[in-house]
């Protein structure tokens, strides 16, 4: 791990303008993957800022009759909600199939939607990969790409994005709130957070240098079933293959995301009208135009599949 | 100057600020790359000066002399270094010293001793939850928070319902340590343990 100094900010302005201010500078909050990624230089700040204690761990009521969650919101306790788990199930359910039960007492709701992909070649140091080193190449396409990406890919990079949380509240429709450097305030809707790769995939979301998440809001309930279905490897504790989030109501109608399949949770609204029709119907335009390897292929068939389990489970 | 006190950060490469990456971070790094922190570790409050990479494990380890706590992967992903923070089980490995300043720490010498055992510890024995042992007091700091946190009404992945209040069955039991692994595969009398410590029939 490299050298760095370390603060305990005292406002967000002011950690957001210190991470503007000083170069190399990084905001701290549960830390579960920034330092993974130190211990193997592949993030090396030169200082960190310790966010932990902002007082943004909050889950308050909104106006609107929504939920208003502060960043530093540790995943277990977003979870265990008594109303994110009465009105807001995907998201408890979401975030209860991801990682593990000691992570998630550490991880927070902003550190989640900003957490790094995990490919493989992202994580060897060795390799070509245009995300940790611009330029350099991407040794997954045609590496060991079982887990990659089959939407909105680049021909720089095909990572997935690895949240469960994020597929969750962009099917909720979130917004996230922030504080720039200069102090000002902005909310950006869930589904504008995440980029696509393009040429630039070390550019991961549309937050500005030093601009902080302060919290997450939902909108007001919608009622409906809510499920999240999420196929991996292992029974638990592993990023999924595929994922697939919805909520479904009684008339048949309803929203779908998908994680596992894009540089950021993937969701088609157009492909929603067609949730009456059923899972083939939905996943042909949640899917048109996919890039597979030949070691992701199966995605395409696996989402469909599982979002005709979703669908049968909401039916009954 | 603090650097060679710690042995598993001694090997990184950069021993001050100065050989920070840009001549700006340096300026703006006033304080050394080095911290006080202080935390109450077992019920003792011990005040470190420790090298800011100093993750939680190795300050326990290698700095306190608690060697209970076990290094296995060093990245989250086995559970050896499993500790309870402020009544919640981590990671050590995944955190810094420097970020854990009053906080309560209890690793697996605070649970209980050799004379005085931990039910959890008692448990283990008897159903010989363990073989080669490197992974236990990971495994029984983990399995004495779960079941705080079944206690605690915490839904887990495999809980049916998200308004009722969970039970210790072996499902759920067996999710909720998905983060602990044993390579000598003693799972399933880990399992067995902690139904008797929850108070279900083995």
């Amino acid at each position: 791990m490299k050298s760095f100094t370390y603060e305990r900010a005292n406002s967000p302005a002011e950690a957001a303008a210190a991470v503007a201010r000083v170069s190399g500078a990084k905001f701290i909050a549960g830390g579960t993957n920034l330092l993974d990624l130190m211990k193997l230089e592949i993030e090396t700040p030169t200082h960190l800022i310790d966010i932990n204690g902002l007082a943004l761990d909050k889950i308050e009521t909104t106006p609107e009759g929504g939920l208003r969650i502060g960043a530093l919101v540790r995943n277990t306790d977003l979870a265990a909600n008594q109303r994110v788990r009465r009105d807001y199930g995907l998201l408890s359910r979401a975030l209860l199939a991801g990682a593990s039960g000691q992570l998630r007492n550490k991880a927070t709701t902003a550190g989640n939607l900003l957490q790094r992909t995990r490919c493989p070649y992202f994580y060897d140091t060795n390799q070509p990969c245009n995300k940790r080193k611009p330029g350099s190449g991407c040794a997954a396409i045609g590496g060991f790409s079982r887990s990659h990406a089959v939407m909105g890919v680049s021909d720089a990079c095909i990572a997935s994005h690895p949240s469960d949380m994020a597929v969750a509240m962009l099917v909720l429709e979130a917004e996230v709130e922030t504080v720039k450097p200069d102090g000002s305030k902005r909310s950006i809707p869930i589904a504008e957070l995440h980029r696509l790769p393009g040429d630039t995939p070390q550019t991961e979301t549309t937050l500005m240098p030093g601009e902080l998440i302060v919290a997450v809001t939902l909108p007001k309930p919608i009622g409906g079933k809510h499920i999240y279905h999420k196929v991996r490897d292992r029974a638990s504790y592993a990023f999924a293959l595929i994922s697939v989030g919805a909520i479904v109501q009684q008339d048949g109608t309803g929203r779908v995301a998908l994680g596992g399949v894009a540089h950021k949770p993937w969701r088609i609204e157009a492909a929603e009208a067609e949730l009456p029709n059923g899972a083939k119907a939905v996943t042909a335009k949640l899917l048109a135009g996919a890039k597979t390897t030949h070691q992701n292929a199966f995605k395409v068939s696996l989402v469909e599949r599982t979002l005709a389990a979703v669908l049968d489970e909401a039916r009954n | 100057m603090l650097i060679g006190a710690v042995a598993t950060t001694a090997t990184a490469a950069a021993p001050s600020v100065a050989s920070a990456q840009t001549p700006r971070a340096a300026t703006a790094a006033k304080p050394a790359a080095a911290s006080k922190v202080s935390f109450t570790v077992n019920g003792q409050v011990r005040s470190l000066d420790v090298d800011t990479r100093t993750t939680l494990l190795d300050a326990l380890r290698e700095h306190l002399h608690l060697s209970g706590t076990k290094k296995g992967c060093d990245h989250g992903q086995c559970g050896a270094c499993t500790v309870i923070v402020d009544g919640r089980r981590i990671n050590a490995c995944l955190t810094l010293a420097v970020m854990h300043e009053g906080d309560r720490i209890t690793t697996i010498e605070g649970l209980g001793t050799s004379v005085n055992l931990h039910p959890m510890q008692a448990a283990f024995i008897k159903h010989d939850g363990y073989q080669c042992g490197y992974c236990t007091p990971g495994q029984i700091c983990s399995a004495v928070a779960v079941l705080d946190e079944v206690n605690a009404g915490i839904p887990s992945h495999v809980s049916t319902d998200l308004l009722s209040s969970p039970e210790a069955t072996a499902a759920e039991l067996r999710e909720r340590m998905s983060g602990n692994i044993c390579r000598c595969g003693a799972y399933s009398n880990i399992i067995d343990a902690m139904t008797e410590v929850a108070g279900r029939k083995v």
